[in-house]
């Protein structure tokens, strides 16, 4: 099969690095071959990040190329605008509806571009938008944003449901399994 | 069948040392390459440690070498300038127990000050130097390294790069093999660099690099992936990966993972079968100029650019051939730049000295973010320890004139890496310098790694804690005064008493980083917005969590804001109160 490319992308500390850790479990137990790329350092305080994972019989490069992207998993609404131009043709994004202001919107330097989703439908683009937040704290805890996305991921992907759970729990610390459990499951069934 | 895992190339490095038996690592965080450290000190068989500077590391590395065990060091690029030292006499003792630099660059520059390409020093050196494409050679060209570094009797670096440090892949685990410990054996021809015995090393450096050369002919370290003939590219690391994903097997790739020495028939060979030659290498065109002094045709920098980092797309765009369909939105998405944290100690500190119009000349870490707006605190960055030395020779330039007008700052960290040595100069050539140490109690920017001041070692256990006013005290400076950098008023008299003293002074600003997990945020502040008067004060101090609601009033970020109270202290209406 041809590689394929998902991104996942959000703010510095949000926790992009626990979902690409659960993402990529999922993709090795199936027997994919599969490179993920980070970003550490500098652009984890607060910046722009984003996470590259691609899989297949043979992946050679770690970063996803524009036109590439089957998803876009984004934790803050207008990142996934950010990097919209590395989703293919046909691929979905996945979005955290929550803002968090840029610096340059909060020293009044630029202005949040409220509707820029609404935008990238119009231009056929199908974007899923949930409280990913709400989900999570409903879930137990505010960190869970990126097993809430993931679930919604799931819905979309074509790796079984039982799949994921089960690398949640090779995933995540023992205690903290239920909670994420619980959050997967909200993620994947929202808006059913 | 052995067991799989999914690892950063830098986990990978760490693994193959552990593989390799490596006894002692010696290292100092920068990224890309803490991690290789990081994942070193989490195998209890290898002793690991963070140095206060590069030079030390390695300085560590070759002692441990000494006594007949494997030994490590790691750093990034510019860590390498720091133990450029050490390295180039290296190459002249060689090596007793194997020694392997790992040194990562960072193309593009995603955390770092430059984008210098570290070839230039295994060149420079005469050391060897191989470099990985994926996580399994990380781990498989971190056990060669020790192979060629004991074998050739040499220093052997290792680099890496960003895009193959931080990108996962698939790892197969093999077992630790620890080489039988070499007996301690005096040897002063070999190991004293004075000049009598430089001179009789210098010629087998040189025979070394002849031995090493013929071994890139040969070592599968180098190798011929042959398809069409019509192009031919010499590529090597994350290159080499981006080649493959933009042409397949349609193409003849030499794939170096020696990068110095380079081969010399093995590239003729190839330059005679195929029509046109191509050298795909980020950074600079070291493996082009090697190929026109040997008298190969290859096309390179006139077509691939020295700046920032390669992909798939780029290479794709430089042969001509076509883009993907994309979709964007129209309306421009705002640049979100790092910032200081919520809470970050280092922004009270900043807004004084900002408030003040003071010139800054700054130094590495995360509060080189201080230089940002709204803040803009800062005049200058440089190199580790930089601020103090350039304090002092700026107050020289003026007879001392700008003294009352200017400060530094530098980490306690990096105080420790290379601040002391400058402030020792402050003292004995006497500038009337001020200089503010920021001690957050961490190493920060890199991810928390522990040094000399903290009191705890890299596994986390207690260890000796250097008290910084006694260390300034003892470097010869009579004024060295602590104030908190959450308490306004106190910053700002400390600030101006020292910057009026008629002698050099050091202000240590201390709070613990706030992402230290022994740090208990406090409740979120919250204004009252019948007394808020949209003054926009707060928003000078560029905290993420403030931002002016749709009100026209300030706001709070629950989620994000941890309680300091700076934004209260600045409120001239009293409408940010305290949430506890």
């Amino acid at each position: 099969m041809e590689t394929r490319g998902i991104v996942i992308c959000g703010v510095g500390g949000q926790g992009s690095l626990l979902a690409s850790k659960l993402l990529g479990r999922v993709l090795v137990n199936e027997g994919y071959d599969i490179k993920v790329s980070e970003v550490h350092g500098m652009s984890q305080r607060g910046g722009s990040v984003i996470t590259y994972v691609r899989y297949g019989d043979k992946v050679y490069s770690p970063v996803v190329q524009s036109g590439e992207a089957e998803f876009i998993i984004s934790f803050e609404r207008i990142e996934a605008a950010r990097y919209a131009h590395l989703l293919k043709k046909g691929g979905v994004i996945i979005t955290n509806t929550q803002r968090i202001d840029p610096m340059p919107v909060i020293t009044g330097a630029a202005t949040y571009p409220e509707d820029i989703l609404d935008e990238l439908t119009a231009k056929g683009v199908q974007v899923e938008a949930m409280d990913a937040l709400a989900l999570a704290e409903e879930a137990g805890s505010a960190k869970a944003v990126n097993i809430v996305l993931m679930g919604q991921l799931a819905k979309h992907f074509h790796i079984d449901y039982e799949k994921w759970i089960e690398a949640i729990g090779q995933t995540v610390k023992p205690q903290f399994v239920e909670m994420n459990q619980k959050a997967f499951a909200l993620g994947y069934h929202f808006g059913e | 069948m052995n067991k799989k895992e999914l690892m950063i190339g830098n986990a990978a490095v760490a693994r193959g040392l552990y593989e390799a038996g490596v006894e002692v690592i010696s290292s100092y965080p920068g990224t890309p390459s803490t991690e290789i450290t990081e994942f070193a000190a989490t195998y209890d068989d290898i002793y690991c440690e963070w140095a206060p500077n590069e030079k030390v590391a390695m300085e560590t590395a070759f002692g441990a070498s000494l006594r007949g065990v494997r030994a490590a060091c790691a750093m990034k690029h510019v860590g390498l300038n720091v133990a450029a030292d050490p390295l180039f006499t290296l190459s002249y003792t060689g090596v007793t127990g194997g020694l392997v630099v790992c040194v990562a660059d960072d193309p593009g520059m995603h955390s770092s000050q430059n984008e210098q390409d570290s070839r230039h020093y295994a060149i420079a050196a005469k050391v060897p130097m191989l470099e990985p494409a994926d996580s399994a050679e990380c781990k498989a060209f971190a056990k060669a390294a020790f192979e060629i570094s004991e074998q050739f009797d040499t220093p052997c670096l290792l680099r890496m790069c960003t895009r193959i440090a931080h990108a996962q892949s698939v790892v197969e685990l093999e077992d630790r093999v620890i080489p039988e410990k070499k007996p301690y054996e005096k040897n002063p021809q070999k190991f004293i660099m004075a000049p009598a015995n430089a001179i009789r090393r210098h010629p087998f450096v040189e025979e070394r690099m002849q031995k090493l050369t013929a071994l890139a002919e040969t070592t599968p370290l180098n190798r011929l992936e042959e398809g069409g003939t019509e192009i031919g590219i010499i590529a090597t690391g994350s290159c080499y990966q981006y080649c493959k994903e933009v042409f397949g097997d349609s193409v003849t790739i030499l794939k170096l993972g020696m990068v110095n020495p380079l081969p010399v028939q093995k590239i003729r060979d190839l330059a005679a079968k195929v029509q046109k030659l191509y050298v795909v290498e980020e950074l600079d065109g070291v493996i082009e100029s090697h190929c026109k002094n040997i008298g190969v045709e290859v096309i390179g920098k006139e077509m691939f650019t020295p700046l920032g980092e390669y992909s798939q797309k780029s290479i794709a765009a430089a042969f001509g051939l076509p883009e993907k369909e994309t979709v964007t939105a129209d309306t421009a998405v705002p640049m979100r730049p790092p910032v200081m944290c919520s809470g970050c100690p280092h922004r009270g500190l900043f807004y004084v000295l900002a408030k003040n119009k003071l010139t800054v000349l700054g130094d590495i870490g995360c509060y080189t973010l201080g230089s940002a707006a709204p803040l803009c605190a800062l005049d200058s960055t440089l190199c580790m320890g930089a601020s103090i030395s350039g304090l002092h020779g700026y107050n020289k330039a003026a007879g001392d004139e700008t003294a009352d007008k200017t400060v530094c700052v530098i980490g306690d960290s990096t105080f420790m890496h290379s601040g002391m040595t400058g402030l020792a100069n402050v003292a004995y050539n006497g500038s009337k310098s001020t200089v503010i140490i920021l001690d957050n109690s961490i190493t920060g920017m890199t991810g928390h790694q522990q040094n000399p001041t903290t009191g705890y070692n890299i596994k986390g256990d207690p260890a000796t804690k250097i008290d910084l006013e006694s260390l300034c005290h003892a470097l010869g400076i009579n004024r060295v005064r602590v104030v908190d950098p959450y308490d306004l008023e106190a910053t700002e008299k400390a600030v101006k008493e020292e910057l009026a003293a008629d002698e050099a002074s050091v202000i240590i600003s201390r709070r613990p980083c706030v992402l230290l997990k022994y740090v208990k945020p406090k409740k979120p502040v919250t204004v009252n917005k019948d007394k808020c008067r949209s003054c926009k004060r707060c928003m000078k101090l560029g905290c993420p969590s403030i931002h002016m609601d749709t009100d026209g009033k300030a706001g709070i970020d629950k989620t994000l804001c941890v309680g300091c109270g700076v934004c209260e202290q600045l409120c001239p209406f009293d409408a940010i109160e305290s949430g506890e």
